[in-house]
């Protein structure tokens, strides 16, 4: 299990009808490192993301993760394996509580998600641990307010206390900084690179700072394909990656 | 149950308990049959986010079955309603089954179509008596000893069911399984993220909705004698849409208010004649443009605490 590289991916490929989204992608992504993933809009980021978590099903191409052929299994079986994704569009529960929405991440392992005829106070035991993440992620006060009334940046990072809940062994943040103001960005940041210390983490992010301060790896993807890999420093004075920003006036 | 849930509960229940002392029985078991599959019905749109076009399958199949076996096979009367159940219940699983694949207004239409080849089936088949339905259903005894001829026999029962099945589906919706079912509603690929296979959950309630739909129709099939096809056509699937967008979607007491709103009027406006159904489009138009949130709905966004409004989980 403990292979230097806990994701693999090999000839990656995804075609819409013709046209090819993903294209040859080899990626592997080292154990215990924060990997990004850039590129200008259109460059396929989401649409890799989508095939890893298996929200989106491969043309072709192998996906593996800890060694294990993941290419055809199911979305919820890759979470419940230890990979677990954010999305986009920040995705809380809108109408559940703070607490609500952690929980919902936590019951899954009691075995008991099936069973319509057992109270909901069942799940009490599972506040404490609850209340524990929301504490890490800096929402003690909000404890009760419904999810969906919360300012922007307290919603992403109540996302990431419901990914944290699963204990994911590798986490993949999909833009966790889009639409986010200077004081959000640093917190959710430190935030990350915090939960960051004894797990994997992939993410899909423009704010190219953020990236810089963050990232130990990053892959640049243009049209589909890999345009470059390397630690930032060498990546940022690539000439063909400048060339790729700055055709598509990113920097 | 919180204290507002639990005063307005029994607030309901000692209501219901001395209304046939001064309502016609037989009208407040039609309203208590369809507040049941009102609640059957919400259980699947209001919290889970699923629009059924189809329930008229498992409220009409139910009563078919419940008139049947209660007639031709004299079984008595809890193991005809059992049978209705069941029956609910295991068209619920094929119909989920097919439907639970699509999203929105395809799920829909799915439902929809799927329904109408029961009610085909309901039409073509010798044993449903096809125009005619079965008629002359005998009540019986229930448990060999309530004599379901006495009105107030026959109402304490369909009460009884009735309050069951709203329990049970209060239950449900403060389960584990129900915060599982309320976090698909808010955001399925969410659900998915987390590990949940959202696919089973789904048809677990849609079974359990169908099922007790299928209580609903077996009782209103004994409390009026009769098994038609009025029960199991497309009409009665928009009814009980109607029923719960007027009282609240979402709302735990919404479809029994609107079920009697809408059973009320049925009653009331029948003098009308063929006015009723242009009376009923014209108060639902009026619902749907001043409370959008339906009856309950906005009685519990004005008064309720914060965020004890429904949400309308129909995506």
């Amino acid at each position: 299990m403990a292979g230097e590289f806990i994701l693999e991916t090999r000839d990656l490929t995804k075609e819409f009808k013709g046209f090819v989204a993903v294209r040859q992608v080899n990626l592997k992504v080292r154990r215990h490192t924060i990997h990004a993933l850039i590129g200008p809009n259109g460059a396929g980021k989401t649409t890799v993301f989508n095939l890893l978590t298996r929200f989106l099903t491969p043309s072709a191409g192998t996906i593996l993760y800890n060694g294990r052929d993941i290419t055809h299994a199911k979305p919820a079986s890759v979470a419940r394996g230890g990979m677990v994704r954010s999305f986009q569009i920040s995705a809380v529960f809108p109408h559940l509580s703070v607490r609500e929405n952690v929980r919902v991440a936590l019951q899954r392992p009691l075995g008991t998600s099936f069973h319509f005829w057992r109270s909901e106070r069942s799940l009490e035991g599972l506040h404490e641990r609850a209340d524990e993440l929301i504490e890490a992620v800096g929402l003690s006060e909000f404890r009760t307010a419904i999810a969906g009334e919360l300012p922007y940046g307290r919603k992403r990072a109540l996302e990431i206390a419901t990914t944290l809940a699963l204990d994911p062994e590798m986490m993949l943040l999909d833009e966790p900084m889009a639409g986010m103001g200077g004081e959000d960005i640093s917190r959710i940041a430190t935030l990350i690179e915090k939960v960051a210390k004894d797990r994997t983490v992939l993410m899909v992010e423009h704010n190219l700072s953020v990236v810089a301060w963050l990232c130990n790896t990053i892959t640049v993807l243009q049209r589909g394909e890999v345009l470059a890999e390397g630690p930032y420093e060498q990546v940022s004075k690539d000439p063909a990656v400048v060339e790729a920003y700055i055709g598509t006036g990113h920097v | 149950m919180d204290r507002g849930t639990r005063i307005t509960f029994l607030a309901m229940v000692a209501l219901l308990v001395a209304a046939p002392y001064v309502l016609y029985p037989v009208f407040l078991m039609k309203v208590l049959c369809f507040a049941l599959f009102a609640c059957a019905f919400n259980l699947l749109v209001g919290y889970v986010g699923l629009l059924s076009f189809g329930h008229a399958a498992f409220f009409g199949s139910a009563g078919y079955v419940t008139a049947y076996t209660v007639k031709m096979w004299g079984l008595p009367p809890e193991l005809g309603i059992l049978l209705g159940a069941v029956t609910g219940a295991a068209l619920g699983l094929v119909i989920g089954w097919l439907a639970i694949r699509r999203q929105g207004i395809y799920f829909a239409m799915i439902t929809l179509a799927l329904s109408q080849i029961v009610f085909f089936y309901a039409v073509q088949a010798p044993w449903t008596g096809g125009e005619d339905g079965i008629q002359s259903v005998p009540r019986g005894h229930l448990f060999g000893v309530v004599d379901l001829q006495r009105p107030l026999g026959m109402y304490y029962t369909v009460l009884a069911l009735f309050l069951a099945g709203f329990l049970l589906v209060y239950r449900i919706i403060h389960s584990p399984f129900g915060q599982v079912l309320k976090a698909i509603r808010e955001n399925e690929p969410r659900t998915v993220s987390l590990g949940y296979e959202t696919d089973r959950y789904k048809l677990l309630a849609f079974v359990l909705s169908a099922m007790l739909a299928g209580v609903a129709g077996g009782t209103k099939s004994l409390v009026f004698q009769l098994a038609s096809l009025t029960d199991v056509q497309w009409q009665m699937s928009g009814e009980v849409v109607l029923m719960t967008l007027v009282g609240g979607l979402g709302t735990i007491f919404g479809p029994v208010v609107g079920a009697a709103v809408i059973v009320t009027m049925q009653n009331y406006l029948a003098e009308f004649g063929s006015w009723v159904t242009i009376i009923q489009g014209f108060i639902f138009v009026v619902c749907v443009l001043t409370f959008r949130r339906g009856i309950v709905g906005e009685i519990m966004g004005r008064f309720g605490p914060k965020g004890a409004a429904p949400t309308g989980g129909g995506h």
